[in-house]
C-alpha cells in the first residue's frame, strides 16, 4: 500500500500505458524551428518584428517541449492549473519591476 | 490518491519545477527589465556571442530531450537495455552541453568577455557581461546537476530498480531534464538571437 502510495504504475492491475506524441516528429519540428528562429534573427527584418516572431517562436518550442515530452497534455486538469499557477505571478513579478523605472 | 491525480514523486518534481519557474522568471525579468532600461550596455546579437556554435549546443539539447523520453518509453516496455542506452546517451549528451559552454565561456574570457567586464568597454558595459553569466551560469548549473542525477538514475538501471510498472525515477528524472531544456529554449531567445 506504501509503494502504491508513491507510485501509482507500480500495480500491474492498474498500470495503463498513457498515450503520448510521435517523439521524433516533436524532435523534428523543434530542430525546423530552431533553424527558423536563426534566419528570423539574421534575415533583416525591423527590429520589432524580430522579437515578436522571436519570441513567438521560442514559446511555441517550449509549449511542445511542456505538452508532449513532460507529457502535460495528458495529464490530469488539476496539474494543469498547478502549472498556470505562477505565470500570472511571473508577470505581476516582472511589471511590478518595470514600474521602478 | 494523493494529491492531484499523480503519484507524490511527480506532484513534488511538478512543484519544485514551478518554484524554478519563478527563478527564472527574475533572472530573465531582470535581465529584460536592465536591456530596456540601459540599451547602450547590450551588443547586438552574433556581435560578441558565437550564435552558430550556441545553436548547435542548442540542437544537442535538444537531442538529448528526445534521448530521455527514448529511456522513458524504453521502461514503459520493459526494455531494460534500451532504458540504459538512452539514459547514457542523455547523459552524455548533456555532458557535451556543459563542455560546449565551458568552452565558449573561455573563449569569451580570452576576448575579454568576463562578468565583472569593466575592460570590456569595446562592446556594452559591465551589464552585459554579468547579466550573461549568471543566466547562462545558472543554466549550466541546472544542467550539471542534471548530468549528476542522470547518471544516477543510469546506476539505478544497473541495479534493476526500475520496471514496467514502477518507473517514477525514471519520469521525474525526464521532467527535470526537459525543464531544464525548456529553459535554454527561452535562454537561447532572449540572450543570444535577441
Amino acid at each position: 500500500m506504501e509503494n502504491m502510495m508513491l507510485d501509482p504504475a507500480a500495480d500491474p492491475a492498474t498500470h495503463v500505458e498513457k498515450p503520448h506524441a510521435n517523439y521524433m516528429m516533436i524532435f523534428v519540428v523543434l530542430a525546423v524551428l530552431t533553424a527558423v528562429e536563426l534566419g528570423v534573427a539574421f534575415v533583416g527584418l525591423s527590429r520589432r518584428m524580430t522579437i515578436v516572431a522571436l519570441i513567438l517562436l521560442a514559446v511555441w518550442k517550449a509549449m511542445l517541449v511542456a505538452l508532449y515530452y513532460m507529457h502535460l497534455r495528458y495529464e490530469p486538469k488539476r496539474i494543469h492549473m498547478l502549472v498556470l499557477a505562477p505565470l500570472p505571478l511571473a508577470v505581476i513579478l516582472v511589471m511590478a519591476v518595470l514600474t521602478e523605472f | 490518491m494523493p494529491g492531484a491525480g499523480v503519484y507524490n514523486m511527480k506532484l513534488g518534481m511538478w512543484v519544485f519545477l514551478l518554484s524554478e519557474v519563478m527563478f527564472f522568471t527574475s533572472l530573465i525579468g531582470s535581465y529584460i527589465i536592465l536591456r530596456f532600461a540601459h540599451p547602450d550596455a547590450f551588443a547586438q546579437p552574433g556581435e560578441v556571442l558565437n550564435v552558430p556554435l550556441t545553436a548547435f549546443n542548442t540542437f544537442v539539447l535538444i537531442c538529448s530531450s528526445v534521448t530521455m523520453v527514448k529511456a522513458f518509453a524504453a521502461i514503459q516496455h520493459d526494455d531494460q537495455a534500451g532504458l540504459r542506452k538512452w539514459l547514457i546517451a542523455t547523459a552524455l549528451l548533456g555532458m557535451f552541453f556543459v563542455g560546449v559552454q565551458a568552452f565558449e565561456y573561455i573563449k569569451l574570457a580570452e576576448h575579454g568577455f568576463v562578468p565583472d567586464a569593466a575592460a570590456y568597454a569595446a562592446h556594452g558595459k559591465p551589464l552585459y557581461g554579468m547579466t550573461f553569466y549568471t543566466m547562462t551560469g545558472f543554466h549550466g548549473a541546472h544542467v550539471s546537476i542534471g548530468v549528476l542525477c542522470l547518471w544516477f538514475t543510469v546506476f539505478q538501471a544497473y541495479r534493476g530498480k526500475y520496471t514496467k510498472y514502477n518507473h517514477g525515477g525514471v519520469e521525474i528524472m525526464g521532467l527535470y531534464w526537459h525543464f531544464v531544456d525548456l529553459v535554454w529554449i527561452i535562454l537561447f531567445t532572449i540572450v543570444y538571437l535577441v
